[in-house]
């Protein structure tokens, strides 16, 4: 605290005191940190909240055989957006915004390395949004090809196509800035003492991260940027006629988008290493393990692309080296699943809601975790290729894996962003609403996907209705409690209980050496820092 | 509200409107494109608009930070912060190109074999595994772009441009003003001299050799990557007329003046990456 006790509160400083826009100009202008990060959690907010309602448009459809609401054009194209969205429009920028409400404050920088691009990095979303959102309205539909985009049924699409392929552009501009601002914010801002073995473990996760984006990024706007030529200007990618491939295309994605899962499951073990040693009131186990685990896992996730495409027809010793590889990323995905639960080991447990998010996401997310070693055997994949197993899976790593750790993360720093204590009890309501309709909504797609059905269609066959039914009751019901994060959030922004510097008795960083709400600057020098607030 | 520059105190900016302004252009920009691309009316004059509006934020940014960099706003800490900045973005370029030497890799290895294997006779008679192809359906005779013509002049003139550049920059250091300047103008001359030697050479290509971004695979991943190639050197020769500018007005000292080595990092990377194109799309 004496280090920091001379660097202010918001408005004792010359910075703060005159020529601060106030009002909508404020965000639109601003170059803080904590602004821009509150802007990428609401913005991801309310993306979340329109990619889920698609989601309730496909689980409306589903409910029972046959056709009911929606055309099957129609159908396709909310999957097509509510992945795309989900993926880019509502985890991403969650992640980006703990990044920039945190990073800054557990290093003790005062804030981004370059907060004016950062402001650019925010601002680039919503024209990406715009344009994926309108592109229902257009001529012919949004993109209905699934999140992948595969030519040749992309290079066939409306206008939509063309918009989906420039808010890709667009977003990987977004990314790409956000990530060089983050990787330069770690290598170049920590406080004097902070070495990188020392650094928080959710800053070394958004170091690779980061990364991963600025390798993978590019990658993807390459392909798309061949599909945009192969589409209007005669070029000939993804056309056997012309002497190309439409598996080329999958080859591409897919090296963009393995790294990508990562991209978003890294922050959020990051976010969960955070919250279990608080509540286990012990330090994490095996920090220097993590991090390398961390570094195993950025690195060999661009080593196992065509895990995606066993079924395209790649030789046998292809399926064989990916298959091996895929489950390479099991051990360093173990050690921290280990180390989260020996942190725990005779730990003072207690479950606030922050604890009970990360537990759900430890025991749900090993569950996805399993189910994508059993999908990595070629010879079970070939069986399970594009059915409800594969759509049960990657919800289980991105809705309980990233979506519960990202409220691990809310409820965790909320105190410290608002300056109030949530509402605990609403809290665990949230939790266990969640929790119980996840598991209702996706656990009977594993046994639908083992039966054979296929995803990404809107009929089924009748032996499959039952399970649709449960699912669709847990779709609707965990969408529905999802409204609760609006009602909890705006109560503590409005008021609530003070919190104070460190309301969680276990927590270690320099954020919580700071007041509650943080101050609008945070550390406008270097602070001290020593062992009792480091991690490592 | 200004700090001096000391190497305690975070430098950070005040609050821009440019942001927002960027976000307007890319906006104007991909629905003009999407406009145009589809044929729809008037989406040219969208996508003209998206460029004024980017060229107004461009001009207003990096003016204001060529004004902050003047006014000694930047520390020793910020400085680095470029360092690193200058270098991902670079790591970020190489990715994109990786993209499409893959693409082409993938299709000189795999595409073009597999179509012409026994396994595909029945439905491609008779096609046969070359380099250049234009694909099993490519009824049109074109020729292939020969390396030992422009491709070599330009890679000469690419390869004296590194060093022209260097050798500016050794002026900057031991502040020989006119070496400096004579070693820009020469750098930025040897780009425009590659630049039009290049669109001859479409011109050619177009004109002669009945070779277009039509032309099967061939044409799709010669002009996509000399293409991207040819507008990475657009930005890099604007980029340096701008450093040439900023010097003519008497910016940067022998320590200070990382806009001057950023851009250097920036021509050598296009450079090299012109290398690995003259290798693999004109030679092999």
């Amino acid at each position: 605290m004496q280090a920091t006790s001379h660097t202010g509160y918001a408005g004792h400083h010359d910075h703060d005191s005159h020529g601060h826009p106030t009002g909508w100009k404020r965000w639109v202008t601003t170059t803080n940190h904590k602004d821009i990060g509150s802007m990428y959690l609401w913005f991801s907010f309310v993306m979340f909240l329109v990619g889920g309602a698609m989601s309730l448009i496909i689980r409306a459809e589903l409910f029972t055989p046959g056709l009911q609401y929606v055309s099957p054009e129609f159908y396709n194209q909310m999957l097509t957006l509510h992945a795309l969205i989900m993926v880019f429009g509502a985890i991403m920028p969650a992640f980006v915004g703990f990044a920039n409400w945190m990073i800054p404050m557990m290093i003790g920088a005062s804030d981004m390395a370059f907060a004016r691009m950062n402001n650019w990095s925010f601002w680039l979303l919503p024209p990406a949004a715009i344009l994926l959102t309108a592109s229902i309205f257009v001529p012919g539909g949004a993109a209905g090809t699934g999140w992948t985009l595969y030519p040749p049924l992309s290079i066939q699409m409306g206008m939509g196509m063309d918009m989906a392929i420039f808010a890709v552009h667009i977003l990987g501009m977004s990314s790409i800035m956000g990530s060089i601002n983050i990787v330069t914010t770690i290598l170049n801002m920590r406080t004097p003492g902070m070495t990188l073995m020392k650094m928080p473990l959710f800053c070394w996760t958004w170091l690779v991260t980061a990364f991963l984006l600025i390798a993978s990024m590019p990658i993807l706007a390459g392909a798309v940027t061949m599909l945009l030529t192969d589409r209007h200007f005669g070029t000939s990618f993804f056309s056997a006629a012309g002497g190309g491939d439409p598996v080329l295309f999958q080859h591409i994605f897919w090296f963009f988008g393995h790294p990508e899962v990562y991209i978003i499951a890294l922050p959020a073990f990051g976010v969960v290493s955070h919250v279990i040693p608080a509540f286990s009131r012990k330090p994490l186990f095996g920090y220097v393990s993590m991090v390398y685990a961390i570094a195993a896992i950025g690195l060999i996730s661009f080593f196992v692309w065509a895990h995606h495409m066993y079924v395209t027809g790649i030789p046998l010793t292809g399926q064989l080296y990916f298959m091996y590889a895929t489950m390479l990323i099991a051990v360093p995905t173990g050690v921290k699943v280990f180390n989260w639960v020996t942190t725990m080991w005779r730990g003072s447990l207690t479950f606030e809601t922050p604890m009970l998010f990360a537990l759900g996401f430890l025991v749900l997310f090993t569950i996805g975790g399993l189910t994508g070693l059993v999908l990595a055997m070629t010879a079970v994949d070939i069986q399970l290729q594009d059915t409800y197993y594969v759509v049960a899976h990657f919800h289980y790593v991105m809705v309980a894996g990233a979506l519960f750790s990202a409220y691990a993360g809310l409820y965790f720093w909320l105190p410290k962003w608002t300056g109030h204590m949530y509402n605990e009890t609403l809290g665990k309501w949230h939790f266990w609403l969640s929790m119980i309709f996840f598991n209702i909504a996706f656990f009977p797609q594993h046994f639908l996907g083992l039966a054979g059905m296929p995803r990404r269609i809107p009929d089924y066959a009748q032996q499959f209705a039952d399970f649709n039914v449960i699912s669709g009751i847990g779709a609707f019901g965990f969408g529905f409690s999802q409204l609760l994060v609006l009602v909890i959030v705006v109560q503590t922004v409005r008021g609530g209980a003070r919190a104070a510097s460190r309301p969680w008795d276990g927590a270690h960083g320099l954020e919580w050496t700071v007041p509650s709400p943080a101050p609008y600057h945070t550390f406008e020098d270097p602070p001290h820092f020593d062992q009792a607030e480091a991690h490592g | 509200m200004s700090h001096p520059a000391s190497a305690s105190r975070y430098f950070v900016p005040q609050p821009s409107y440019w942001p927002l302004v960027g976000s307007c252009a890319l906006l104007l920009l991909a629905s003009g494109a999407v406009l145009m691309m589809n044929s729809v009316a008037n989406g040219g004059f969208v996508v003209l608009a998206g460029f004024a509006v980017l060229t107004t934020m461009l001009f207003g940014w990096f003016g204001r930070v060529i004004g902050e960099s003047e006014g000694q706003r930047y520390n020793l800490q910020v400085d680095r912060s470029f360092r690193w900045a200058m270098s991902w973005f670079i790591f970020s370029e190489v990715m994109f190109f990786v993209a499409f030497f893959g693409a082409l890799f993938y299709i000189r290895v795999l595409s073009i074999p597999d179509l012409a294997s026994p396994a595909q006779a029945a439905l491609w008679e008779g096609f046969q595994n070359s380099w250049p192809s234009a694909g099993p359906a490519a009824t049109d005779p074109f020729s292939k772009m020969h390396a030992w013509g422009i491709p070599a002049i330009n890679t000469l003139l690419l390869l004296t441009s590194g060093a022209t550049l260097t050798w500016a920059h050794w002026g900057l250091v031991a502040e020989k003003r006119s070496q400096l300047i004579i070693g820009l103008v020469l750098t930025i001359a040897l780009g425009v001299l590659f630049l039009g030697l290049q669109v001859f050479e479409y011109a050619e290509a177009y004109g002669h050799m009945n070779l277009k971004m039509t032309t099967g695979v061939y044409g799709s991943t010669f002009f996509m990557l000399t293409g991207f190639h040819g507008f990475h050197v657009t930005l890099g020769v604007t980029m340096l007329t701008v450093i040439l500018f900023r010097v003519l007005k008497g910016h940067f000292t022998a320590e200070r003046h990382f806009a001057f080595e950023g851009v250097a990092w920036y021509w050598h990377f296009v450079d090299v990456v012109w290398l690995g194109l003259f290798i693999v799309i004109y030679w092999l």
